[in-house]
């Protein structure tokens, strides 16, 4: 390609450079009239989308009882090793947590565990305020981690649907459940 | 009054606002650049976060005054008040208002120049004091830029001065009383303002402390109040760059009699200060040899240019 010279071109590329630096100079200038895109953060509580991901927590089915049935699948998804827990299992067949601890000094919010779980038992909520003066505040307890209520899926009990007989609920009473099949009563 | 006392209450104001004000403008440009990019900038500490400087002062007071062990000693101590010194002596020359101002030297402007000129030095001290290769590489753009930027920074203004026919910078305001300079003198206002930008090595031509390839360029191994030093010189020349372009180009302190002569002259340093900051918000860094280039082949013929047509004018 011929490089183009003399004089026209030469006042054409300063003229170039002059302006699209006199634009920017300009666009710049305006946004002394637009509103910043930063909230004041401790008085004003910046918008968090509906699927935030914070503080991490452990809920409760509708009955009130522990929905985590300790099977480790979160712990294992968990990609720093955060979760450790130890299954227990109560007089009436339910599984539960022994203990369930959440080191949130390694957590990194990314939601594995929440992806990873049966149960829908453990969330990540919108609470990110989690600054503590003491590292060792930072690891989370069982009765630290766990909240009254149901979370994002209010109606759902994992008991009521798994065909797990537990007690005061035998094999095939529950919702979405036909009564179990004697095989034997089939034969011909 | 005597007028020794008169003059003494001249220096040491001027001197207390100058720094002060220099301490200010770090506020107001973190706050602009900040209002510039959409969001708010300090404003926790005081009324609008004015009060910003005072923070800073104690931050700065309090840390360590650490001089690295490989560093030149004697050196890299004079470098910074070195830095401040230069700027402030010469603002000394610059007339405010009638009776307000340091000294009025009959060779105001060559006085200017030649101390805008040593600032390089200062620059240089700390990069060299520093034995760092980021000070190293900054101290050597410093000095080619200052010094290739301070050859049409002089060459801008003497259209100026054959204008009015002195180097004595209040001779040169009360000959703008008819128009100001800025008229016949456009080009070399854009001059001056370029190589003023440069000399205080402000973005766009902040090559020898450019951020995001030398850390901190030639004041990488400076901390605490020495630092503090080398910023607020850095401030005062901004200051300086402005109130000499007010000066040379848009007739001092002259203006309608609905303002006091000071006041006009604030409101136009300050004017000028805030489309520096508007600059240093908006315009990218060139890389080294651009500037240079941009320096060499395109500022110097312009400033001849304008010297040539402005004396052939003259002449007619």
């Amino acid at each position: 390609m011929k490089q183009k010279t003399g004089l026209g071109h030469y006042i054409y590329i300063v003229w170039d450079y002059f302006y699209s630096n006199i634009v920017t100079l300009v666009k710049v200038a305006s946004h002394t009239f637009t509103k910043a895109d930063t909230v004041e953060y401790p008085e004003q509580m910046p918008y968090l989308a509906p699927r935030f991901r914070g503080r991490i927590v452990l809920t409760r089915d509708p009955t009130g009882e522990e929905r985590c049935v300790a099977c480790n699948l979160c712990a294992s998804a968990c990609p720093t090793d955060c979760i450790s827990l130890q299954k227990t299992e109560d007089e009436s067949g339910r599984w539960s947590a022994e203990y369930f601890r959440i080191n949130f000094s390694r957590c990194v919010f990314c939601g594995m565990c929440e992806e990873a779980c049966p149960t829908y038992a453990i969330q990540l909520t919108q609470d990110f305020e989690l600054a503590e003066y003491e590292r060792q505040n930072m690891v989370y307890e069982k009765q630290h981690l766990l909240i009254d209520g149901p979370g994002k899926h209010p109606d759902y009990s994992f008991y009521e649907l798994s065909g797990k007989a537990v007690s005061g609920r035998a094999k095939g009473a529950g919702t979405q459940e036909a009564e179990p099949v004697n095989l034997k009563s089939l034969l011909p | 009054m005597s007028p020794v006392v008169n003059n003494l209450l001249n220096v040491v104001l001027i001197l207390v606002c100058v720094v002060f004000g220099a301490a200010l403008l770090t506020w107001l440009e973190r706050r602009l650049l900040g209002i510039w990019q959409d969001r708010y900038g300090p404003n926790r500490v005081g009324p609008f976060g004015t009060l910003q400087i005072v923070a800073d002062m104690i931050k700065l007071l309090m840390k360590q005054d650490w001089v690295p062990p490989f560093a030149d000693r004697l050196i890299f101590i004079v470098a910074p008040a070195f830095a401040m010194f230069v700027v402030v002596a010469a603002f000394a020359v610059i007339p405010m208002a009638p009776g307000v101002g340091v000294v009025d030297l009959n060779i105001g402007l060559l006085f200017f120049l030649a101390m805008t000129s040593l600032g390089v030095y200062a620059v240089m001290f700390g990069a060299y004091a520093s034995d760092n290769k980021y000070a190293m590489l900054g101290g050597l753009r410093a000095a080619a830029q200052m010094v290739s930027y301070e050859v049409f920074m002089g060459l801008s203004l003497m259209g100026v001065v054959m204008l009015a026919g002195t180097f004595n910078l209040r001779e040169l305001v009360l000959a703008q009383a008819d128009g100001w300079f800025i008229g016949p003198q456009i080009v070399g206002f854009f001059i001056f303002f370029m190589a003023g930008i440069a000399e205080s090595h402000r973005t766009p031509f902040d090559l020898p402390e450019a951020e995001h390839e030398l850390t901190a360029g030639f004041h990488t191994e400076y901390s605490g109040m020495k630092f503090a030093m080398f910023f607020i010189g850095e401030y005062v020349s901004v200051l300086m760059s402005a109130a000499m372009i007010t000066v040379l180009f848009f007739g001092g302190w002259l203006g309608p009699a609905w303002l006091p002569p000071l006041g006009w002259f604030l409101l136009k340093t300050m004017t000028l200060v805030l489309l520096m900051i508007l600059i240093r918000g908006s315009l990218p860094r060139p890389r080294y040899d651009q500037l240079m280039t941009f320096g060499w082949k395109f500022m110097l013929p312009l400033a001849l240019i304008n010297l040539l047509i402005t004396s052939a004018l003259i002449l007619i």
